[in-house]
C-alpha cells in the first residue's frame, strides 16, 4: 500500500465543481446511452399506432393547410410572392425542429426526475437525445417539405432555390444550439419554480407570432418599422429567413444578421450548458 | 488493502416543507450571503435529525460529518432506522446529488442500484430494455453484448426476451433488471433495499450474486438493508447510522447488537413498576429476561448457543399452590410450545408461603429457527387451572443462523423452512 496509490483517486464529490467542467469525457463514454435514448424515442413513440410515423406527415400537413385558411386567405397575410403552403410549411418545419428541441428540452429535468434520481450519467446526454431524436421526426417533415417542392415545381411556380442551400446544415446547428440552449436555461429554473412549466407552451406560441413563420419579414419591414425589431432581433427570424431564401428563392436576411445570430445562440448555449450543469448536481433535492 | 472509498467530514442539509413559497426571497438572501462570502445563513440553523421530534428549524442535516474509509473487496452493510441517513449516503456516494459540505472520494467505477429496472421502458422489449439499461448504469454497448447472453441466463426470463416489459410480472421484471446491473464490471458496488422484491429463490441468487462480488472478485459491496439476516450473511463489516450521524463502524454482529439494543426498543429485558406489575391477587411478575451463558442481557443469540430465560415473581398471599411458565411464539405469531417447571419441589402442586421467586429455564443451542421469538412469562395453578399472572409477548429475541456449517443448515446459504431448526443425528451407509 504506497502512499501514492492511496491519493489516487478516481472521483471527488465535493459540494461545488467547477463551474466550467463540461465533463466531455463523460458524455463520450456514454456515447451508447445516447444512440439508445434516440432509439427508445423514436420506436416508443409509434408502438401501438397505426399510422406509426406517418403522425410525422399528419401534424404539419395540416398545420399548413389551416394557415392557408386562415392567415393567407383570410387575414391576406402576403407571402413573398411564394405559394402560401410552400412558405408556410417552410417555416413550420424549421419552427417545429426549434420548438420540439426547446419544448422537451426545458422540461428534462421534471420528466426525467424518476431517473436522475436513482442512477448517474451525464445528465447532458438526455437534452443531447432530444435534439437528435428530433432530428430524426425532423427529416420526415423535410422530405414532406422537398415533395411539395416538387409538386409546385411540376405546377410551374415560381421558386427559386439557390447557392444560400448550402448554409442548411448551419442553419440546422444553429436551431438545435438555440432550442437547447434555451431549453436547458428553463429546465434548471423549472426544477424549483414550476410556474415556467405553464410558461413555456404558451411562450412558445408567442416567440413563433415573434417569429416570421406566418409572414414574411419584408412586411413587418414595410408595415410596422417602428417594431421590425422585435422580429428581427429574434435569432430565429434570421434562421428561417435564410431557410426560405436558400430553397426558395425568397427571404431577408444578410450574412452580418446571420453572424449576430451565430453569436448569441453560441452565448446562450454556453449559458444553458453551465446552468445545467450547476444544477444538475442538487436538482433531485427540490425538484 | 487500500482504501477505496474515502469520505471526510461529509454533511448534507436538507430543507423541510413546501418548497415554493418563500423560496425565492430565501434564495436571494442566500446568494446574497454567498456574494459576500459568508456562510449560508441557513445552515447556521441547522439542527439534528430526529424525525420524531418537532424541529425550530427548517433545515435539517439528514448526514452530518460523517468520516469512513472502506477497503477494496470489503462487504458493507449499512444499517439504522427509516430517516437515519442511509439512503442519502448513498445517493451521494451515486452521485446523484451532492453532499452540502465535505468530500467523498471513490476509486474505479460505481455500480449503483438504489432502484432495480432504473429507465426500462414499458414498451420495449427484455433485450432492448437490457442495452438500454445496461448503457444507463454505465455499459458501453459492445460490453452489454458480449455478456447478454449471461445477463439473460441469470434472469431466467429467457422465453420472454423479445415480449414488451409492460406483459412482465413484476418478479420478472425485477430479475430482468437486478441481472444487468449484477453483470455491470464496476469496482464499487452500492446497492439499496432492492431485495424485497423477487421470490425466494431469486433473493437468495441475488444475495449470492453479491457475495461472489465481493469475496470472489475483489469488488466493494455497499449494502443497504432492514434485512439484519442477509446484512449477517453479506457483510462482515457494518455502520451504524442514527440521526444522520456515523455511530459505529464495526464488525458487523457488534453493529447489529448495538442497534437492535438501542434503535429497537429493548425487548430482551422487562421489569414492572411496583403497580404496574402484571398479576392478580395471588401473584405478580416483576421481571423478565433473556439472557446468554454468562447471564448477560442478550437479544440477538447465535442459533447454536443455548439461551436462559430467567424470570422473578411475587407470591401475594400464604400456602398457595402455584408454578411459573414460559410461553413462546415466533415472529408470526405461531406459538412454538409452553413449558412448567415439573420439577418435583416446584410443580404446580407444591404450596408456597409469600414471598419473591426466581425461575430460569435453559434452552439448548440448535433448537429455535431463525428470526424473532416472543415470550410471555406466567404464573399458574394447574389443577383446577388458573392463571395468575401473564405478560403477553412482553420480551422478546433474535435468533440468527450460522453460515459456518455447523448448524442444521449446514451448508445451505439459501432461506430454510420450519418453526423449529434442531440438530439431529443421521446415519447412513453405501449399501449396493
Amino acid at each position: 500500500m504506497s502512499e501514492i496509490s492511496q491519493e489516487d483517486w478516481d472521483i471527488e464529490l465535493t459540494p461545488a465543481n467547477n463551474m466550467l467542467d463540461l465533463k466531455l469525457k463523460d458524455i463520450w463514454h456514454y456515447r451508447d446511452l445516447l444512440v439508445l435514448l434516440v432509439r427508445r424515442d423514436f420506436v416508443s413513440f409509434y408502438k401501438q399506432t397505426i399510422l406509426g410515423p406517418l403522425w410525422f406527415f399528419i401534424q404539419p400537413l395540416f398545420t399548413t393547410l389551416i394557415y392557408t385558411f386562415v392567415f393567407g386567405n383570410l387575414a391576406a397575410i402576403p407571402t413573398d410572392g411564394l405559394p402560401q403552403p410552400l412558405f408556410y410549411l417552410a417555416g413550420i418545419t424549421a419552427w417545429n425542429y426549434f420548438s420540439d428541441c426547446l419544448g422537451k428540452t426545458s422540461s428534462v429535468f421534471v420528466s426525467n426526475a424518476g431517473l436522475f434520481g436513482k442512477v448517474y450519467f451525464p445528465r447532458l446526454i438526455v437534452p443531447l437525445s432530444i435534439v437528435a431524436s428530433n432530428l430524426i421526426r425532423f427529416a420526415v417533415q423535410m422530405a414532406l417539405f422537398v415533395l411539395m417542392m416538387i409538386f409546385y415545381w411540376v405546377k410551374g411556380a415560381s421558386f427559386h432555390p439557390n447557392a444560400y442551400l448550402l448554409l442548411f446544415p448551419l442553419l440546422l446547428v444553429l436551431m438545435a444550439m438555440l432550442g437547447l440552449g434555451l431549453g436547458m436555461i428553463i429546465s434548471a429554473m423549472t426544477t424549483k419554480y414550476r410556474d415556467l412549466t405553464f410558461l413555456i407552451s404558451f411562450g412558445i406560441q408567442l416567440m413563433m407570432y415573434l417569429t416570421t413563420v406566418i409572414y414574411p419579414l419584408s412586411t413587418v419591414k414595410a408595415k410596422y418599422p417602428k417594431y421590425q425589431w422585435l422580429v428581427e432581433y429574434n435569432p430565429m427570424t434570421s434562421i428561417i429567413e435564410a431557410f426560405r431564401y436558400g430553397f426558395l428563392g425568397q427571404g431577408t436576411f444578410t450574412i452580418l444578421s446571420l453572424g449576430i445570430t451565430t453569436v448569441i445562440t453560441t452565448f446562450i448555449l454556453l449559458i444553458g450548458i453551465v446552468i445545467f450543469n450547476r444544477v444538475e448536481r442538487n436538482f433531485i433535492d427540490t425538484v | 488493502m487500500s482504501a477505496v472509498i474515502k469520505v471526510e467530514n461529509l454533511s448534507k442539509a436538507y430543507q423541510l416543507g413546501e418548497i415554493g413559497t418563500g423560496t425565492l426571497s430565501r434564495d436571494l438572501e442566500r446568494s446574497w450571503a454567498k456574494l459576500r462570502g459568508k456562510e449560508d445563513p441557513f445552515l447556521k440553523i441547522g439542527e439534528v435529525n430526529d424525525r420524531a421530534v418537532k424541529g425550530e428549524s427548517d433545515v435539517v442535516w439528514s448526514l452530518k460529518d460523517i468520516n469512513f474509509e472502506i477497503e477494496q473487496g470489503a462487504a458493507v452493510g449499512i444499517i439504522g432506522r427509516n430517516g437515519a441517513g442511509k439512503s442519502t449516503l448513498l445517493k451521494i456516494l451515486s452521485r446523484v446529488t451532492s453532499p452540502t459540505t465535505g468530500t467523498a472520494k471513490l476509486k474505479g467505477r460505481i455500480a449503483s442500484l438504489l432502484e432495480v429496472g432504473t429507465g426500462f421502458h414499458p414498451e420495449l422489449s427484455g433485450r432492448e430494455n437490457i442495452y438500454l439499461n445496461g448503457a444507463i448504469l454505465g455499459m458501453r454497448k459492445a460490453e452489454i453484448k458480449q455478456k447478454f447472453d449471461e445477463i439473460v441466463d441469470f434472469s431466467g426470463v429467457e422465453r420472454y426476451i423479445d415480449t414488451p416489459v409492460k406483459r412482465y410480472s413484476s418478479g420478472m421484471y425485477v430479475r430482468l433488471a437486478f441481472a444487468v446491473a449484477a453483470h455491470l464490471e464496476s469496482e464499487i458496488m452500492i446497492v439499496d433495499e432492492v431485495l424485497a422484491v423477487g421470490d425466494a429463490e431469486f433473493q437468495k441468487k441475488c444475495l449470492g450474486k453479491m457475495g461472489d462480488v465481493s469475496k470472489g472478485e475483489g469488488r466493494t459491496v455497499l449494502f443497504v438493508s432492514h434485512n439484519l439476516t442477509a446484512i449477517t450473511r453479506l457483510c462482515s463489516s457494518s455502520m451504524l447510522l442514527r440521526n444522520g450521524l456515523l455511530i459505529e463502524h464495526d464488525v458487523t454482529h457488534k453493529i447489529i447488537t448495538n442497534y437492535l439494543s438501542i434503535d429497537e426498543i429493548s425487548t430482551s429485558f422487562m421489569q414492572w413498576e411496583s403497580g404496574k406489575a402484571p398479576g392478580n391477587g395471588v401473584a405478580r411478575i416483576l421481571s423478565a429476561g433473556v439472557f446468554n451463558e454468562k447471564y448477560e442481557v442478550y437479544e440477538y443469540i447465535d442459533i447454536r448457543k443455548p439461551v436462559i430465560i430467567k424470570m422473578e415473581y411475587e407470591v401475594l398471599i400464604d400456602d398457595v399452590k402455584l408454578t411459573h411458565a414460559f410461553v413462546f411464539h415466533n415472529e408470526h405469531g405461531i406459538r412454538l410450545f409452553d413449558s412448567h417447571d415439573v420439577n418435583s419441589d416446584w410443580k404446580s402442586n407444591s404450596a408456597r408461603k409469600k414471598g419473591r421467586y426466581t425461575a430460569e429455564m435453559l434452552i439448548p443451542g440448535n433448537f429455535f429457527s431463525e428470526g424473532k421469538i416472543k415470550i410471555s412469562p406466567a404464573v399458574i395453578t394447574s389443577d383446577p387451572f388458573e392463571l395468575h399472572a401473564y405478560a403477553e409477548d412482553s420480551i422478546s429475541f433474535l435468533v440468527k443462523d450460522s453460515l459456518e456449517g455447523d448448524s442444521a443448515r449446514g451448508e445451505y446459504a439459501g432461506s430454510y423452512g420450519g418453526v423449529i431448526r434442531p440438530m439431529f443425528s443421521w446415519q447412513a451407509d453405501f449399501i449396493g
